[in-house]
């Protein structure tokens, strides 16, 4: 039935909630020649929007989805294939295709969504897909969870074995925090990765997990094959106060909203669900107190007390740094703050959350840096 | 971790939750226990729905299975409250708020006031609300309008059980009286509850659907009515936006403003009877402060002004329906 000159461009899957997704326009005309990588069409779900993204190069000979409509997960959306597949072939290509089913099959196979850990006193929620040899940790930055790796984790996982956590005071993990420093957190991190075995893994942090991550590899470069440092703090000394400060006031929507915008270069990302999610974590027991220490004790008035980089040397553990060109809360000049020894890589038209708003420029370059250590 | 709860049993984990956090907490009712006379073993009814069941096995004494005397334990939850205690006074149905208004209206409601603010009176009336449940007129009525009009009450309403939880919670935190009205025929309904505790503010309404062409102002079962009633409205082509207004006192009219000058066209839907209903107060302050913004008549969906029916059939048609609904937005819109 398959025909390998025939590529499917389908609804793709954003985490395990997602069953369907509306398109809302495609990105590219009909006959267009598609490299991998390529933005084709952009697709909302009831989180956030995002664009899908060639997995395969080709052209682009139908365009099947209908923009405002939704579509089931997997559901064919449009076709790639070269110009010696005649219209026929492909004509018959979609009449064939059929929608995979067992979302739920594949989800107890995949084990549950996410799994919850006890270390001492505290419990740690992580994901872990994927079993390749080598392991990825990502670690979430300040106020944020493992769901900001929402685009970044199933692709990664296509060759690792890779794992998400939720910090200490973040998402649904406890919220109570012994210690508010990096040091603290890094030996929380430390523990997760012991209790799992990970001897050595390539670390991913994002901003406030940047930092977390460097301060690990400082502390036991034998135990990172590799960084991966994504808009991240420790690098340079100021950080947007009015963000930090703004995030932790902020009571209800309209004022959440107002400080999320400035995480993305494109505002219209902050969807209504978006917001709601945050502001439903921001409301459980602990976590306004637990972001107020943290961000007194990391932060205070836009200053960076602890920075990680000083010092280090990234020939002991190579390091890719990413960074959105229009990111809001750390300029983008504090990508160079490691100096000549790391790779930096800053993509344009990104923000803050550059996982989330270029997600497969970030997840290729993750991959080719992985492959090189 | 957030998982699927019910109504009823996201209310059960918040009173749960707020007895285990502050022994200040007490619970009394009719029945809440396992009904006079019993062991209130794990296994007894625990309230005429089996909202409070499993309490008593957990926190004992604290739970008061109280007689059927509503002026009486309610009386006794406002003197607690006024006294340091933060009582859970459950009254089983609204409808018997005429046996103990005295001391709610006249007595908790009033006493901050009175006192110069010295007195705080942090009580807490639980009771069920709505029609839909074959319990006929003396069981089934949609009496927030009665509360809302009282300075120094606040009045909550949840349509789902994220809401009730952390309206629950506020509640049982918050320093006055409370009535909190749980929809009986909402209990079932399931929606993602995180199992740690936490709050929503009052006075904040929750936009459950957004849309330029109208605005739907509801709360309690209704809000899922108008659900329905914007899918199908969709099909056509006509986008509402719904806010559910979740308390009632205080109120959330910045939300409401808001929307209607966005689009121009109001339609308040509301289960209790039409005279002087949330519905009515929405659409008067509307008429009010935003009569520039509005392109049509304002429309209220209501029940009519009859008790409610025992009659299965007529019970059905006293409720406002999706179509009811459905038909007030496309007179509105088509004005």
């Amino acid at each position: 039935m398959s025909d390998e000159r025939i590529v499917a461009v389908v609804m793709p899957k954003w985490g395990l909630a997602m069953e369907e997704g509306q398109v809302n326009e495609w990105l590219v005309e009909e006959g267009s020649e598609i490299k991998v990588g390529d933005e084709i069409l952009e697709v909302e779900t009831d989180k956030i929007a995002g664009t899908v993204e060639a997995a395969d190069a080709g052209t682009l000979r139908r365009r099947l989805a209908e923009p405002g409509t939704v579509y089931p997960v997997k559901a064919l959306l449009g076709v790639l294939a070269d110009a010696s597949v005649s219209d026929a072939d492909i004509d018959a290509f979609v009449a064939d295709y059929v929608v995979p089913a067992a979302a739920e099959g594949e989800g107890e196979e995949a084990g549950p969504s996410y799994q919850f850990l006890e270390l001492g006193d505290q419990r740690l929620r992580y994901a872990q897909r994927g079993d390749g040899d080598q392991a990825v940790v990502l670690i979430h930055g300040f106020g944020g969870d493992l769901d900001n790796w929402l685009f970044n984790l199933d692709p990664l996982a296509e060759g690792f074995t890779v794992y998400a956590l939720d910090l200490p005071g973040h998402g649904q993990s406890s919220k109570h925090l012994d210690d508010p420093t990096l040091g603290g957190l890094a030996k929380t991190v430390a523990a997760f990765l012991q209790a799992l075995d990970i001897d050595r893994a390539h670390l991913v942090g994002h901003s406030m997990g940047g930092a977390l991550a460097l301060r690990l590899a400082r502390q036991h470069p034998e135990r990172v094959r590799s960084l991966g440092l994504i808009s991240s703090a420790g690098l340079g000394e100021t950080i947007d106060w009015d963000y930090i400060h703004g995030f932790v006031a902020a009571e209800n929507r309209r004022q959440l909203k107002s400080v999320m915008t400035k995480l993305f270069a494109d505002p219209s990302l902050v969807n209504r669900k978006l917001v709601d999610d945050v502001l439903r974590y921001k409301r459980l027991d602990g976590v306004s107190e637990t972001l107020t220490l943290l961000a007194d004790t990391l932060f205070a008035n836009g200053q960076q007390r602890e920075r990680p980089a000083d010092g280090f040397d990234p020939a002991q553990v190579p390091t890719l740094v990413i960074w959105g060109e229009q990111d809001q809360i750390l300029p983008v000049a504090q990508a160079e703050g490691l100096g000549k020894g790391a790779t930096v890589r800053v993509v344009p038209d990104a923000g803050h959350m550059v996982q989330m708003e270029a997600a497969s420029t970030v997840n290729s370059a993750l991959m080719a840096h992985f492959g090189e250590h | 971790m957030a998982r699927t709860l019910s109504m009823k049993d996201a209310i059960n984990e918040a009173l749960d939750q707020e007895m285990t956090r502050d022994p200040n907490v007490i619970v009394m009712g009719e029945d809440i226990v396992g009904g006079t006379g019993s062991p209130g073993e794990a296994d007894a009814w625990g309230g005429v729905l089996g909202v409070t069941k499993g309490l008593y096995a957990k926190h004992g004494d604290r739970l008061m299975d109280t007689p059927l005397s509503e002026s009486a334990y309610i009386g006794a939850a406002i003197g607690a409250a006024a006294c340091g205690m933060r009582p859970v006074a459950e009254l089983m149905f609204i409808d018997f708020m005429g046996v103990c208004l005295d001391e709610i209206f006249n007595q908790a409601a009033k006493f901050k006031y009175m006192f110069g603010g010295k007195a705080e009176t942090p009580v807490v009336i639980r009771a069920m609300v709505g029609a839909g449940f074959r319990a006929a007129a003396q069981h089934s009525q949609m009496l927030t309008p009665v509360f809302t009009h009282i300075p120094g009450l606040k009045v909550v309403c949840p349509s789902n059980a994220y809401d009730a939880k952390g309206l629950l919670i506020q509640s049982i935190r918050d320093n006055d009286p409370v009535i909190f009205c749980e929809h009986k025929n909402l209990y079932a309904s399931e929606t993602d509850v995180p199992d740690e505790s936490y709050t929503i503010p009052f006075g904040e309404a929750n936009v459950v659907r957004e849309g330029g062409h109208c605005t739907i102002v509801t709360y309690g079962a209704m809000v899922h009515k108008s659900m329905e009633a914007a899918k199908e409205l969709a099909k056509d082509g006509v986008e509402c936006e719904i806010i559910d207004l979740r308390t009632l006192s205080p109120i959330d009219m910045d939300t409401v403003l808001e929307s209607v000058e966005n689009t121009g066209r109001l339609v308040c839907v509301d289960e209790a009877n039409p005279r002087c209903s949330i519905a009515a107060d929405v659409s008067a302050s509307v008429s009010q402060e935003a009569f520039d913004a509005l392109k049509a008549p304002i429309q209220m969906v209501t029940a009519p002004h009859t008790p409610v029916p025992f009659s299965p059939a007529l019970e059905d048609l006293y409720i406002p329906s999706a179509e009811r609904i459905a038909s007030a937005v496309r007179k509105t819109v088509s004005h």
